[in-house]
Formats: C-alpha cells, structure tokens, sequence
C-alpha cells in the first residue's frame, strides 16, 4: 500500500473506529484527534518522501474498478496536490480541537460529528489524488455527502436549506461535468480506437482535439468547478453554507472543499482542454475580476460575521482564477500557492471569528464592540488572521497575491489593475470588521447584556470562567481571553503565516515543476524573461 | 539633454567583512525585541521599556559602526536568502549599504533611540488601560514601537523595490498599531483605518510599478533596474514615475493624499514625533530619491513630483495657520515641509540631495517640537488646545527652550538647520529654467512667510501672553498645574534642539552631506536662475520676519480668546475645513461605495440569489417543490443521486463501450 492510500483509508478507519466509539464521548473525541494527528505526520512524511525533481506523478497506485470501460482506481500526487493533501491533514486536527466544547444540536454526539469530519478528510484527500477522471467525478459527487450532513445536521436554524442548497448547486455543476467526462472517454474512443479515462492519456489525446471539441469539454468542467470555487455570479450557495455550518465545517468548506474548483482549473480545464482554456480566457477573466471586486465590496456591505467570511472568500478566488488565466508561471504558481494560503489565512479567520462567537453567542457584528479590551488574545489574533487576509507582505498570503497580480500583469495589464483594486477594498473590509468588533469602548448586546439573556455564550466552559472576570468592570460575566486549547489551535497557523512569508521557498519548490508542466504540456511559456519582457 | 545627466550608475559591490554580512542585525535586533515584548506577556511589564530602549539603541551603534566602516562610496549588496523565486522573478531578501541607505539608518536609529528613551517617561503614566494594566500599556507601546524601527530599516536598507514595498506597509501596519494605540477611543480606531485605509491607495501605486518594471526589464532588483533603465521607452518611464509618486503621496502624506496625516495624531505624541515627522512619513521622499535614476530620465515624472510637492507646501501651511490643537498644527507643518522635500527631489539632479538634506534637518527639529509638545501636553493634563495654554515659558523652561530652538530652526531663522536646508531647496527652485523657476521659486518663498506665520502663532498662544489656564479647569474639573517634565523626557529634547541648531552648519559646511550622497544620487547640478543667490536668501529671511510680525500683530498683540471664534472669514472657514479635503473624500468616494455597497448586498440576495432559487423552483416544479426541498427530507438527497446514477449509466450506454 502507497503512502498516499494510507493517507485515504487511515481517516476512513478513523471514521468507523470514532462511530464505534459514540457511546462514550470523550474515548471518542480523543480517538478522532489521534487519527487526524497521524494523518497529519502521514502528509509530512509524503511531503518529506515527494521528489520536486522527479516524475510530475508520484506516490502512485491503480487498481482495475470497472474495466468495460477502462476506469482504474489510480492515484497519484503533483506538487499541487500534495499541498493541498497537507492544508487538509493540517486543518483537520485544528478544526477538531477548536470543536472539542462545540454545542452540538439535541440528539446528535460529537463522535458522530467528528466521525464525519473523518469521512470528509478522506474523500477529499482521495479527490485531490486520483488520477483517473471517472473516479474525479465520482468522488467530486461523493464528496458531498458528508458535506450535506455535517451541514444539514449540526448546523444554525436555517441548515436544511443552506445544506439542500450547497448540495443541489454542486451535484448539478458536478452532472454537466460529467457530460465532459463522458465526451472526453468518446473522444479517445473515436480518436484512438481506444477509450480511457486515465488523465495523463487524456490529456495527451484531447490536447490535439479540434478546438470545437474542447471547448465543449472545458464548458462543462468550468461550470462545475466554476460553482465549487466560487466564482460570481455562481456564489451564492457559499455564503449560506458558511452561515449555517457550524464553524468547524465552515473552515472546511472555505478552506479546503472550494479548493476542488480551482484545483481542478489546474489539474483538469487546462490540459484537457489547452487551446479552448486559451480562448475561452476572457470569459474567465471577467468573473475573476468581478469576484474580486463584487466580492470585497459584499464582505464590505455585509452584518453577519459568517457570511463575511464567504465573500472575502470570494475575493479571494477571483485573484486565484485570475492567475490561472493570466497563463504565465509567476501567475500559476501563485494561483497554486494562494490555495495553501488561503486555507491557512481564511481557515484562521474562520477560527477566530468562532471564538468570537463562542464568547458573544451572536453572529451579528453589531452585537459586538471594544472586544479587544476584554480579550486582548482573541483581539490580536483577529488582527493577524486580517493581515494575512488583507496580504500584507510578512504574511503568507502576500507571497501569493503579489505573484499572481505580478505574473498577471505582463499579460493581461487591464484585468490586473482592477483586480489590485481589490487590494484598497481588503484594507476596508478588514480594518472596518476589526474596528467594529474589536476596537471603541466596550459595546454590544453579545458583550454587554445580562448572562444567560439572549446573547448568552454557547461554551459552558467560558460560563465557568466568567467569575474570574466579572469584577473587572462593565461586560458580561462568561467572556474571557483565549485559553491553552485555543490557543494550540491559533498557534500552528499565527507560526505559518509569518514563516510562509518570509521562507515561502519550500513551498515554491514543490509546486513550480508541476506548474510548468502544466504551461509545457498547452505549450505557453513565460513572456517575461530574466532579460526583459515584450 | 538627459543622457549627459546620466552618469554611469556606480558599481555595486558585494559586502565583505563581519560588519557588513551581519548587517541584517539592525533590523533583527529591534524586531527581536517587538517579537520578545509581544510573546513575554505580563512578565515583561517590568522591563519591556528598557529592552525596547536597548535594542534600538544597540542597532543605533550598530548603525554608527557600519558607517564608519563603509563611508561614502559604491553600494554594497547584500543577499540573505532566496525569498521570492519564481523563473525569471527571484527576489532576494537582500540589503543594500550605500550612502543613501547609511544617513536613514542612522536618522531612524537615532531619532528612535531617543524617542525611545522619551517614551519611557511619557508613557510611564498612561491611565488609558483598565486598571492594573497600566504597564501592560506601555509594553505593547514599545512592542509596536520595535516593530516599526524593524520595518522602516527594512524599507531603507533593502536592495530592490520589493523589499521596500515589505518595509513599506511594514512601516504602515506599525503606523495602523500605534495611531490606534488608545483603541477604545472612536476617533483613534477611525483615524488608525482611515490612515492604513488611505496608504493602501498609495500601495496599489507602488505595486504596479513594481509589476510594470519587472514586465518591462525581468527585474526589481535596484542595481539591475537602474543599470537597464535607458532601455525603458518614455511613456513607460513616465508611468513608472507617476505610480511611484502615487505610492509617495500615500505614505507623505501629499496632497491628494493628506487627509490622513492630521488624523493620525490621535496617536501618542512620541508616535506623531517619531513616525509621523521624522521617519515614516518621509519615506515618499526616500523612494523619490531611491529612484532617481529613473526621475532623471523621465523630465514629466520630474515636473509631477515637483508639482505635488509645491501644492502640498501651500496647502500645508495654509491649513497649518487656521488650527488651535498644538499636534495639528504640528501635523500640518509636517506636510508642507514634506512639500518642500518632494519639490526638492522633483528638481531632479539639481535637488535629490537637498531633499535628503531637509529631510535630516526637519527629522531633528519637527522631532523635538513633537516631543515638545508632547511635554507641554504632559504637563497639562492632555490638554492640546492652544487657546488654553498661554504664559507657559516659566513653568518648563526647558521644554520651552528646546521648543524654541526648533522654532526658530523650522522657521529658517539665520545659521540653524532649516536655515541651511530650506534655503537650499528655495535656491535651487529658484534656478529652474522658464517659468518653472519663478513658479517653484515663489511659492517656496511664499510657503517660508506662511511657516513664519503660523509657528508664531503657536508660540505666542503657547508659551506667552496671559496665563489662560488660569481660569480653566481640567475635563477631570481641577485646576491646571503646568510643571516640566522629569529628565527622561527633556534629554532627548536637549539632544534634538542640539541637533536642530546645528545640523545644518554640520551638514552644508564643506558640502559634507551633498558629497558625501553623491555615489548614491549623482552629482548635483548647479542652476542658472535668474536670481543671484544672495537675493534668494534676503528675500527668504525678509518673508519668514515678515511671516513673524504679522503673527505679532494678529495674535501676539491681541488677547486670545479661550473660545473659538465662530464667526471668522471666509479663507479661515476654509482653512478649518481642511480645504474641504475630507468633505470632497467623504463626497467622492466614501457615500458612493457605500451606496454601491449596499445596493450590491440587495442585488445579491434579492438578485443573483433570487435567479438561482427561481430558477431551482421551475426546476423542481413551481415553489412547492423547492419547499419539500428545504423540508429536510433527508432521503431527498438519495433520490438525485439515483437521478445521477440513472443519468450516468444512460450516458455511458449511448455513447457505447468499445
């Protein structure tokens, strides 16, 4: 057994073993941790294995599944999917811990909660490393499944709805996908007597493909990932899936669930479809463009703290589209690193806002007001999650930012300079969210208000601390600074930002060579050389 | 024309010795320090202040030690480690020594050393924290206070534009921390966004310029880009040099970008003395001058520096005339002198190093009237209404001393620094040929008759004429009890009034600071101006004495009334309103995006979202069938999913196995 399979099925058992465990919660939550810790030492350990310098594919293995019809389950890791096999493992332990006191809805248990995380770290995993196209669509669809629980089941008031929604939404882009998927497998027949859905072929074959055929094909994977990664006007499932997941789930889907849409932008549209990826450009680069701005502005205008969260999201995938785009390696590569990033920064956000939460019990921004004074910690936390958010240089996400409007830049000027408007409206939309909750002088019925009232705190364990606080002066009993857990769950991710900001280089050095093959394999090389460009 | 201007850059040298190959150690020190003071927590509270002193101070030896060992002469590279590299972008986190980068190493250093050390008194007392965090207040000061330091020396001393851009909204996060230090304060949480909020305008500048020189030449590094700059065609330099500018105003605070400037002194004083007049503020001057090889190509790159400069001037000062709170009219007066150097370095080679000169002399003197006020304030409980002050000179003489030497060095008074530098700057405007000469000429001079004018004012209201506190009591309702301030704070203000007189004598004598910059920014180039250089200095001194009495006459001889007057002229009306600066921001640009925003957010949800869920219900078969939907019929999902099964499955067949 691969590495990589390890990888897939240790979460899977992890899963069984933690459902197992339901009966008593804390064996439970305990084993659920232990897995994803392993996983986690697990992604390290491919990290360490994986050689930049050798085959694109790696950690490989293929089993025949059905074989009328060629499909293999074959897996296999580039660069970029071993990043984004690392985000998840790094991910899933934090977003355990940060739910370890979660209140989770009547008659449900944390072990079924996190059993299902498990599932979800699985599938996900499995999505980024096949390499056969037929399995990508069946685990692009399975993928929901656990989503659609974890959503519909332990979610805010309105989870039904957000939950049926995010599902529909992304099963129906995943059907017109699967038009492609099938057109693709008809094509090789046609053209080689032979159909296959083994990616690597595929891409050799359709690469030659008339234009007339691959437009069709790249339609079909652009609506589905166009709708996972969020581009406007397609968002719309994101904001309501962020409001009423809980805010574990919430980190998932922004930080690692929507990273399939632009994952597979890279991995899929460009080389299955090189020639129509280049014409059908500008179509793209508009809605990157606007996804940036119209994004920024909604987190702007927005007065719920979860839904914020989904537009910068938005934002954000708009730069990343951008650079897949722009077609140069600069722009590529930091589309591809802007997905580690985004997850480390917008995963943070996400954590930090849930902390909030948990405290004031309120999502609405107005509840909130002067917060920092109470909770220093908390507040300096949010500012750190902002400035990685806003790509200030020093963090981590400006590595990436400034690579895709750099590399952008050489070839499509005017999308570039719109698009690093979207820098101005990121400074607003994080300052104006920090100076509102955190700064002025405490304010707001989720701070302010009598305990247990309306706006009471959710973590009995903060109720329990609130005695030390409460001579300390005006706001509510039950609101203290961060304590040891969270601060173990901050902590990995305050460390990444900063080092991936200054050392971005390991990170740089697995993802460039599967970059370039992609720019070698539809044949665009850099306009920019070391001599001068144009 | 040009090209005889361009002399042969100066070769760039890779740094040898201990010394220099460790030169990364005045930046690691202070930022060690901020990274200490965040992390220790409360244990720190002891000793927080003096590690923050001793690891500027260290990096300020440091400085002085590098400077002896490097002098003038080529640059000296630098490369740490590979940051940025992509193909044909490789970034290094590399340094750049050259005479340019040593002087700001040493103002930012030494200004900050002895900033520091003020800031150990006048922090001491901060009551703005709950109770018993007193110290915990002042630890976080000198946290954010090493932060900057760190990141300012980073934007100096980096060796290509993208380093400086990492020092550059370096400078404006610690900028953000610091004006929005007293967080629970409205108006400085609104001030510190609206400042990083006005800066990132400037950024977006900058960071196309970097975008547009790596496109163009492959490069960002300095020593590559200003050895390849004549490949650059003019409209591609002129573009280059209008971003860059934008950046500048951003980050100097000119005009149209001064609106966060004055706000910004919601900060602690030692902040406004620090950041907002000797260092950061002047980073727009710095890049001017950093890039000078590629102003000097570029004449309309040139006239636009110089431009924004001049109007800044005038719109400083003239605002700076109509205020009555002591910091803003300080914060004005920052501005327009910011104007001045702007003009200078926008004269091209006939000016970028007497911008530079101006720049250090005005880091001494606007620094120590900074802290001088902050001292005035320290001793009057907060107060910065000048109309409350009055007769101070016999309660701190020492504050008033040092307050006055910078005065009369601000003013140009003969033989003190601004005396030096300012004349200098009004010479060389002077010596522009056409009417660009009389033009820049006249308003410098006319900008030294304002400066007069209202630095008069803020003396006489200030430190003479009738003791007006008196009568008044505090917003805490005691009597005032002016007092001066203990010695940790009045040293640093001697050291700066020192440096206010005689920095100038120190700096021209021998053309010690033009010659010595002249590796890093070429020979500066004599004018031709119409008028002899002695009529220039009259006529520059004759303006600042007339800028003098008319103070005398307007205030000076007057009583000096406690309330503001309400019914005043129209020009003071403008003035009070900023020039209408903020209503015009607020006009153009604040209500249309939060117009735009909100209606965007109705678009959305009614909009785009309420097409997807119109379209879903026709799908599903009118609203009831989008209503079972959200039901929460779990097996719903099971049935699309068969829905796709069968779907698929008919797929494959028709399209047929082999």
């Amino acid at each position: 057994m691969t590495l990589l399979l390890a990888l897939i099925l240790l979460p899977l058992a992890g899963a069984v073993v933690v459902a197992l465990l339901r009966g008593n919660e804390r064996a439970a939550k305990f084993a659920a941790l232990a897995f994803s810790l392993v996983e986690l030492v697990l992604a390290a350990v491919a990290w360490i294995v994986y050689d930049p310098a050798g085959p694109r594919l790696q950690l490989t293995s293929s089993v025949e599944w059905i074989p009328a019809f060629d499909i293999r389950l074959s897996f296999g890791v580039d660069g970029i999917a071993l990043v984004m096999v690392a985000v998840i493992a790094l991910l899933t332990p934090l977003v355990l811990g940060f739910s370890w006191r979660e209140r989770i809805p009547t008659g449900r248990t944390h072990g079924g909660f996190f059993s299902l995380l498990l599932v979800q770290q699985a599938l996900t995993v499995a999505v980024f490393a096949t390499t056969d196209v037929f399995v990508f669509y069946v685990l692009f669809e399975l993928m929901l499944i656990p989503m659609y629980f974890l959503i519909g089941g332990y979610g805010g008031p309105q989870r039904q709805y957000a939950a049926v929604k995010f599902f529909l939404y992304s099963f129906l882009g995943g059907l017109i996908m699967l038009a492609s998927v099938i057109g693709a497998y008809a094509y090789a027949a046609r053209a080689t007597g032979q159909g296959t859905f083994d990616w690597a072929r595929l891409t050799q074959i359709l690469g030659d493909a008339p234009l007339g055929v691959q437009v069709w094909i790249f339609l079909g994977f652009f609506l589905a990932f166009a709708i996972k990664a969020p581009l406007v006007p397609l968002h719309t499932w994101l904001p309501d899936a962020a409001e009423q997941a809980p805010i574990g789930v919430a980190v998932i889907v922004v930080g690692v669930l929507d990273k399939v849409g632009t994952f597979g932008f890279l991995r899929y549209s460009l080389p299955l479809a090189p020639d129509a990826s280049q014409v059908l450009a500008p179509l793209v680069l508009v809605l990157a463009v606007l996804g940036v701005l119209y994004g920024s502005l909604q987190a702007f205008g927005q007065v719920d703290l979860k839904r914020l969260i989904a537009y910068v999201s938005i934002a954000h995938f708009g730069f990343i589209a951008l650079g897949i785009f722009a077609f140069t390696s600069q722009a590529q590569i930091g589309s591809a690193s802007y997905m580690v990033n985004h997850s480390i920064a917008t995963g943070m956000l996400v954590l930090v806002i849930g902390m909030i939460i948990a405290r004031g019990g309120s999502t609405r921004i107005d509840d909130y007001g002067g917060m920092a004074q109470v909770t220093p910690l908390l507040g300096g936390m949010l500012l750190v999650a902002g400035l990685s958010t806003l790509s200030l240089p020093g963090t981590n996400s400006f590595i990436s930012e400034f690579l895709v409007l750099i590399g952008s830049f050489a070839t499509r000027p005017v999308y570039t300079v719109l698009a690093t408007l979207g820098m101005v409206l990121a400074a607003v939309y994080v300052f104006r969210l920090y100076q509102r909750v955190m700064q002025g002088p405490v304010s707001g019925n989720a701070l302010i208000g009598a305990a247990g009232g309306p706006g009471a705190a959710t973590d009995p364990n903060l109720l329990a601390r609130g005695a030390e606080n409460a001579s300390g002066g005006a706001y509510r009993a039950g609101i203290g600074d961060l304590d040891a857990r969270e601060i173990a769950v901050l902590a990995p991710l305050v460390v990444l930002v900063i080092v991936l900001g200054f050392y971005p280089e390991p990170m740089l050095e697995v993802i460039t060579p599967s970059v370039e093959a992609t720019m070698s394999e539809i044949g665009v090389t850099d306009p920019v050389t070391s001599q001068g460009g144009n | 024309m040009t090209s005889s201007f361009l002399a042969t850059p100066a070769p760039v040298q890779a740094a040898q010795g201990p010394l220099q190959t460790n030169a990364w150690l005045m930046i690691a020190l202070p930022l060690l320090g901020a990274v200490v003071l965040l992390l220790a927590g409360r244990r720190a509270n002891g000793w927080g202040h003096l590690l923050g002193c001793a690891t500027v101070i260290g990096s300020f030896v440091y400085g002085l030690a590098l400077f002896a060992s490097v002098g003038s002469g080529p640059a000296h590279e630098l490369a740490l480690y590979s940051w940025i590299p992509v193909n044909a972008l490789q970034v290094d986190f590399g340094l750049r020594i050259d005479p340019l980068s040593l002087v700001f190493m040493l103002l930012i250093t030494g200004v900050g050393s002895l900033i520091h050390i003020y800031s150990i008194g006048y922090m001491a007392h901060d009551q703005q924290g709950r109770s018993g965090a007193r110290n915990t207040e002042r630890r976080r000061f000198f946290a954010y206070l090493n932060l900057f330091v760190a990141a300012m020396l980073i934007l100096v001393m980096g060796n290509s534009f993208v380093m400086l851009y990492l020092g550059w909204e370096g400078v404006g996060l610690a900028s953000y921390l610091l004006i929005g230090f007293w967080q629970q304060r409205p108006s400085a949480a609104g001030a510190a966004t609206k400042a990083f909020v006005m800066n990132r305008i400037g950024d977006v500048g900058l960071a196309l310029a970097i975008f547009l020189l790596f496109a163009q030449l492959g490069t960002t590094q300095y020593s590559e880009v200003f050895a390849r700059a004549g490949e650059l065609s003019p409209g591609v330099l002129l573009a280059i040099a209008l971003l860059l500018l934008l950046g500048a105003c951003g980050k100097s605070g000119q005009v149209p970008l001064q609106a966060w400037l004055p706000d910004a002194m919601e900060g602690p004083t030692p902040v406004s003395a620090l950041i907002h007049a000797a260092t950061m503020v002047t980073a727009g001057v710095y890049l001017i001058a950093r890039a000078n090889p590629l102003y000097t190509l570029s004449p309309g790159g040139q006239l636009a520096v110089a431009v924004v400069g001049a109007v800044t001037l005038l719109v400083g000062c003239l605002i700076g005339c109509a205020y009555d709170d002591i910091k803003k009219v300080l914060a004005y007066s920052t501005v327009s002198q910011i104007g001045y150097m702007m003009l200078a370095v926008g004269l091209g080679p006939a000016g970028y190093a007497l911008g530079i000169m101006h720049l250090l002399t005005h880091g001494f003197f606007k620094a120590g009237l900074f802290l001088g006020a902050g001292s005035v304030m320290h001793g009057m409980n907060d107060e910065v209404d000048m109309r409350k002050f009055g007769g101070l000179r016999r309660y701190m003489p020492i504050t008033f001393a040092t307050f006055g030497l910078g005065y009369l060095a601000l003013i140009g008074f003969p033989f003190l620094s601004g005396y030096y530098s300012k004349d200098a700057i009004i010479a060389a405007a002077f010596g522009q040929s056409g009417w660009q000469g009389w033009v820049f000429g006249g308003v410098a001079v006319l900008g030294a008759a304002l400066t007069a004018f209202y630095m008069t004012r803020l003396m006489l209201m200030t430190f003479f004429g009738e003791r007006r506190w008196e009568s008044l009591r505090t917003a805490g309702g005691e009597k005032f009890h002016p007092h001066e301030s203990p010695a940790v704070m009045t040293a640093p203000m001697i050291v700066l009034a020192i440096g206010s007189v005689a920095a100038g004598l120190f700096f021209t004598s021998g053309d010690r600071l033009v010659g010595f910059l002249t590796p890093a920014l070429g020979e500066l180039q004599e004018g031709h101006g119409a008028l002899p250089h002695l009529v220039i200095q009259l006529l520059t001194v004759g303006f600042a004495a007339l800028g003098v009495l008319a103070a005398w006459m307007f205030v000076g001889r007057k009583r000096v009334a406690v309330e503001r007057p309400q019914r005043v002229s129209l020009p003071v009306r403008v003035a009070r309103a900023d020039l209408y600066g903020n209503a015009f921001n607020r006009a153009m640009v604040v209500r249309p995006t939060s117009w735009l925003t909100r209606g965007l957010v109705h678009v959305d949800r009614q909009g785009v979202d309420g097409a997807v869920n119109g379209v879903a219900a026709l799908l599903g078969g009118g609203s009831r069938g989008l209503r079972r939907w959200q039901s929460g019929f779990v097996r719903s999902y099971a049935l699309s999913m068969l829905t796709g099964g069968v779907l698929l499955v008919a797929a494959m067949l028709t399209v047929g196995a082999p």
